[in-house]
């Protein structure tokens, strides 16, 4: 499974976990992590570790969740980016909407 | 100790009634009693019976106390065997004489019975702390015994595993003593597939097996990463990241890293927390500290992690010296440290280059002298040569495809009936990533590639359109159609084709992708910014940045990028 997620106890905080290649295959399973949670989480942690490659339909997805989360109000933290995803994401310009680390 | 136990007490007397009354005390504190009435017997019976306390006469005939006592302790070896002797005689020559022999002490007669008793206890007492000393002695040995053959094992697969690479090289001399490997020390030296030569010298905190074990993930990591042509701030991040996350905090790695490019004759310094390595000048004989500008290895984690590096300029026969604390902390008699003001004067009055490595290491034994000898040491020497001078038995410092230009072309279509099963881009990342120039920007290769043949196979050969992307249900519609369109297609087609080209400076890689659609106006698009809204259309914007240049032709159905690289190391 390319995307797992965990949601804190007391459900205010989701983690999102890619695996492998980020593009539009997974994007079901990327919005069903945050779309389908009894309580609506305030705060998004989008975890990188396992993410080789991405392409401009990942950064669609990520739009869509900034939206989903609040758009302006958003908070979400996009982690544990490797050197070569962390580039396509300050190329698009998206440490203005996100914050990378 | 239970000194009420049944004791076996040796009695010799060669006077009946003073063994007797002897025997009779003795027997009355409840220990079993062996009686002789000479040395010899006392020396006969003692090995038979193998008594704990041996109380004899001095003057005996055939064998008197004094020789008794010798052959007797003799006999016990380790074991304690406290040895009374009972004696008449009372001046200070005498009694010496018997502890001389070896006697443990004397009972003067007539005999006290009262001190009597209280001395066999005292020695029973004292056999019971002499066992237990003997005991914990040997298992001291065996464990110590033990240690050492461990750590014979322990450098044999160290030394496999850190001294694999090029030390051997005919430009390197390095020293690494064995008590610096059990204090954490490590030297590797690998080559580039470009004739680059990486060489790392490490000092791990803290001594034994926990800093030297830090060793092997470094050095495993190390070569793996050079030998497949990783640059050295890849190197240093990866080994960073990995330290950072395996070593407990507060023990970390201190270590200078230079990367030497021999065909420009140029080094890279990273230093993080060794002392400053030297560079011998050989035509000014001046000299240039390497000095640390970062923290050490596994200190800080990966997104903060600094790989700046600085350059140098060479000459042909200049020497590079890097070394750990252990030479700066040498302490010569009077306890004082060799230190860098002393390695500075050891280069400033040298003479021959080629020899300052030994006269360093001779000026540090000599100032050592007599003194705590820690042999602690590491060094290395590194020659800057030309790249045809160097030799070594496995590794080449000139590689052809550096020297030679290469260039190749690959043209590969993707036919209709495989759009929805087949996917070209890991296939072509794979090829792609075969090249050793190409392997480092295999992230930026992998998202032209995808940004390119979506566009192709869905705006082009499906012919969807972006604005369907605005909302998300759109979002999701968008590839739910592709989904459907690509079950229907029987017709189309994706030509990608690539044109590598690659000499020693650099090189390039044109990408082409041709696809079946009706294509569309790209006047208006060539140079528009990247927006930040809209969950899509930044895909070629990506493709600009990454690219060199980025051109459409036809009726916007082909495409033609150039994505360049130069090698600066």
């Amino acid at each position: 499974m390319a995307i797992t997620s965990t949601v804190s106890a007391d459900g205010n905080q989701v983690t999102i976990y890619i695996q492998g290649r980020f593009d539009f295959s997974s994007h079901q399973e990327f919005r069903n992590a945050y779309e389908k949670l009894t309580k609506a989480p305030s705060r998004f942690r989008v975890d990188l570790q396992g993410t080789s490659y991405l392409d401009s339909s990942a950064l669609g997805m990520l739009l869509l969740l900034r939206d989903h989360a609040g758009g302006e109000r958003a908070d979400i933290d996009i982690v544990n980016c490797s050197q070569d995803v962390k580039k396509i994401l300050l190329i698009s310009n998206f440490e203005q909407l996100f914050s990378i680390q | 100790m239970n000194d009420l136990r049944s004791l076996k007490i040796l009695v010799a007397d060669d006077t009946d009634t003073d063994r007797l009354i002897l025997e009779t005390i003795v027997r009355k504190e409840g220990h079993q009693v062996f009686s002789a009435k000479n040395g010899l017997e006392a020396v006969a019976i003692f090995q038979q019976e193998h008594p704990d306390i041996v109380l004899l006469d001095a003057l005996m005939p055939e064998m008197d106390g004094f020789d008794a006592a010798r052959q007797i302790k003799n006999l016990a070896g380790d074991e304690l065997v406290p040895i009374i002797f009972l004696t008449s005689l009372q001046d200070t020559d005498s009694l010496v004489h018997c502890l001389d022999a070896g006697g443990d002490d004397f009972l003067s007669k007539p005999y006290n019975r009262v001190i009597l008793k209280a001395k066999i206890k005292s020695f029973n007492r004292m056999r019971g702390l002499h066992n237990t000393m003997i005991t914990q002695r040997d298992q001291l040995a065996q464990h110590h015994q033990r240690l050492l053959q461990e750590q014979a094992v322990a450098k044999q697969v160290f030394d496999n595993v850190a001294h694999s690479g090029c030390l051997n090289a005919s430009n390197v001399r390095y020293f690494l003593s064995s008590l610096a490997v059990f204090n954490g020390d490590v030297v590797v030296a690998g080559i580039r597939p470009n004739g680059n030569m990486m060489v790392l010298l490490g000092d791990f905190t803290g001594h034994g097996l926990p800093a030297a074990i830090g060793a092997m993930p470094l050095a495993s990591t190390f070569y793996g990463m050079v030998n497949k042509g990783f640059s050295m701030s890849d190197v240093l991040c990866e080994i960073n990241k990995k330290l950072k996350t395996i070593l407990p905090i507060g023990l970390f790695c201190c270590a200078t890293m230079i990367d030497f490019n021999f065909r420009r004759k140029r080094i890279k310094v990273w230093n993080g927390g060794l002392p400053a390595g030297m560079i011998y000048r050989h035509l000014d004989r001046s000299v240039i500290p390497l000095r640390s500008t970062h923290l050490p290895l596994g200190v800080l984690p990966e997104k903060s992690f600094k790989d700046d590096v600085q350059l140098y300029d060479l000459d042909e026969g200049d020497r590079i010296f890097m070394w750990s604390d252990g030479i700066h902390e040498a302490r010569n008699p009077a306890g004082d440290m060799y230190g860098e003001e002393r390695l500075l004067e050891v280069l400033a009055q040298a003479n021959e280059p080629a020899i300052i490595f030994d006269e360093i290491l001779t000026s540090v034994k000599n100032f050592i002298g007599s003194g705590e000898q820690d042999d602690d040491l590491s060094m290395i020497e590194i020659r800057m040569d030309a790249p045809e001078h160097l030799q070594h038995p496995n590794h080449y410092f000139v590689h052809q495809q550096q020297q030679l230009p290469v260039e190749w072309e690959l043209r590969f279509e993707v036919k209709p009936t495989s759009f929805k099963s087949f996917d070209p881009l890991s296939f072509l990342l794979n090829i792609l990533t075969e090249e050793p120039d190409l392997r480092s920007f295999s992230g930026s290769l992998y998202t032209i590639l995808a940004e390119l043949y979506s566009n192709a196979l869905e705006h082009g050969v499906l012919g969807l359109s972006g604005d369907i992307k605005k909302s998300p249900e759109g979002f999701a519609e968008y590839y739910a159609q592709r989904e459907k369109l690509l079950n229907e297609i029987a017709t189309g087609f994706v030509h990608i084709y690539f044109a590598y080209s690659s000499n020693i400076d650099g090189g390039s890689l044109t990408l082409r992708v041709e696809d079946s659609g009706a294509g569309f106006d790209y006047s208006a698009l060539q140079g528009k910014p990247l927006s930040t809204i809209g969950y899509s259309g930044r895909g070629i914007g990506i493709v600009e940045k990454l690219c060199k240049t980025v051109r459409y032709y036809g009726s916007g159905n082909k495409v033609e990028v150039v994505f360049a690289w130069v090698n600066d190391d």
